[in-house]
């Protein structure tokens, strides 16, 4: 019981470091580590696993999936503590750093230059996701009238989303 | 530390509260949307200012971004124990639901199929897409007024949405643009 848990902790930790721009980065080792070299999983399971856990927040919620497949549900709590324990240190760390330089004018600086990379990536993530994960127009449709609805608008977006989700359901299916 | 006209910090419980609303609400996605929406709109425990340096920060960490959003945000309002209440609250209802469709999907021995349920999860997650680009514009609105941020902007826009340049290099090149912008602007 105890070699399943280690190699889960240990790929994972891995896996979280190596995460650059958020889980989706690590996906493709994380399905060769865990079909391939552990074989806790196979294809075809780590695909549904990943459609299962694609709408569940904050993300990156497969690692659950796999190790409670590997190891029961303590197999599953330890992957999630394994994906996201190193990067919560280093963010911490980054964020105290961050803090305790207090009103200096390099973080003023830097902060200024921040904005517009970080709002620049917000809008190119999602485009970059709809391209991915959209091929008709219907979805496309569904994307592009919510962006405007919540831009401009003072609407509930979980209204906004169950509008989207009813549409495609009666359009798409 | 200056708290730039937003109320004192909150209980570890109100964050915990806070968090625990955010993970609940963001199933389908939409999650930076929806702490934007929680934090700087209903709360005003931070502004939009505070919220872009600590998404920055949370983007150059490796890692699920929201995740070492919520940390360094946790860590901001509260420390150390500010980061676990935000960081348990936000996973606690995903992580419960999770679990059960595991023990479900293991027991079934597969997805019982049904393409009204795929249909009604790819119309929530193609809003949720629509929500994180509106909560990119709102931020735009309030944040990129000026010439030089705005060509910032639109260079990662094409770089990542439309060649698929990967984050990480659109980065090394554009953290050192914006830098370079906002000192000539400064300078001037």
């Amino acid at each position: 019981m105890m070699a399943p848990l280690l190699q889960i902790a240990a790929m994972f930790s891995l896996l979280s470091l190596l995460a650059f721009g958020g889980g989706a980065a690590v996906l493709p080792d994380m399905q060769r580590q865990a079909v391939e070299v552990h074989h806790w999983v196979t294809s075809r399971e780590f695909l549904d696993m990943f459609a299962l856990s694609r709408a569940i927040p904050p993300g990156s919620m497969i690692v659950v999936l796999i190790g409670q497949q590997a190891a029961g549900i303590l197999g599953g709590l330890v992957a999630l503590l394994a994906m996201f324990g190193p990067s919560s240190l280093l963010a911490f760390a980054v964020g105290r750093l961050w803090h305790r330089a207090g009103g200096a004018v390099w973080r003023e600086t830097l902060e200024q230059a921040l904005a517009p990379v970080s709002i620049g990536v917000t809008i190119a993530s999602g485009i970059a996701l709809a391209r991915s994960t959209e091929h008709d127009w219907a979805t496309y449709a569904v994307t592009a009238a919510t962006t405007l609805l919540l831009a401009l608008t003072r609407l509930h977006p979980l209204s906004v989303m169950g509008a989207g989700a009813v549409f495609l359901t009666v359009a798409g299916g | 530390m200056a708290n730039r006209s937003t109320p004192g910090p909150p209980s570890l419980a109100t964050l915990f509260l806070s968090f625990l609303t955010i993970g609940s609400t963001s199933f389908g996605g939409g999650l930076l949307g929806w702490i934007r929406r929680e934090l700087v709109e209903r709360r005003r425990w931070i502004d939009d200012q505070q919220f872009l340096v600590c998404y920055g920060l949370s983007q150059m960490v490796p890692g699920a971004t929201n995740v070492n959003l919520s940390v360094i945000i946790g860590t901001q309002l509260r420390g150390v124990p500010g980061a676990l209440a935000a960081v348990a609250g936000l996973l606690l209802v995903p992580l419960a639901i999770l679990l059960a469709l595991g023990t479900l999907y293991f027991a079934a021995h597969g997805v019982p199929g049904s393409r009204l349920i795929n249909a009604a999860l790819a119309g929530a997650g193609a809003a949720a897409i629509g929500f994180n680009l509106a909560t990119g514009i709102r931020l735009a609105q309030h944040n990129v007024r000026r010439v030089g941020p705005a060509l910032v902007a639109g260079a990662i826009i094409i770089g990542i949405g439309i060649m698929r340049i990967p984050l990480l290099e659109v980065l090394l090149v554009m953290l050192p643009a914006s830098l370079a912008v906002t000192l000539a602007e400064r300078a001037r």
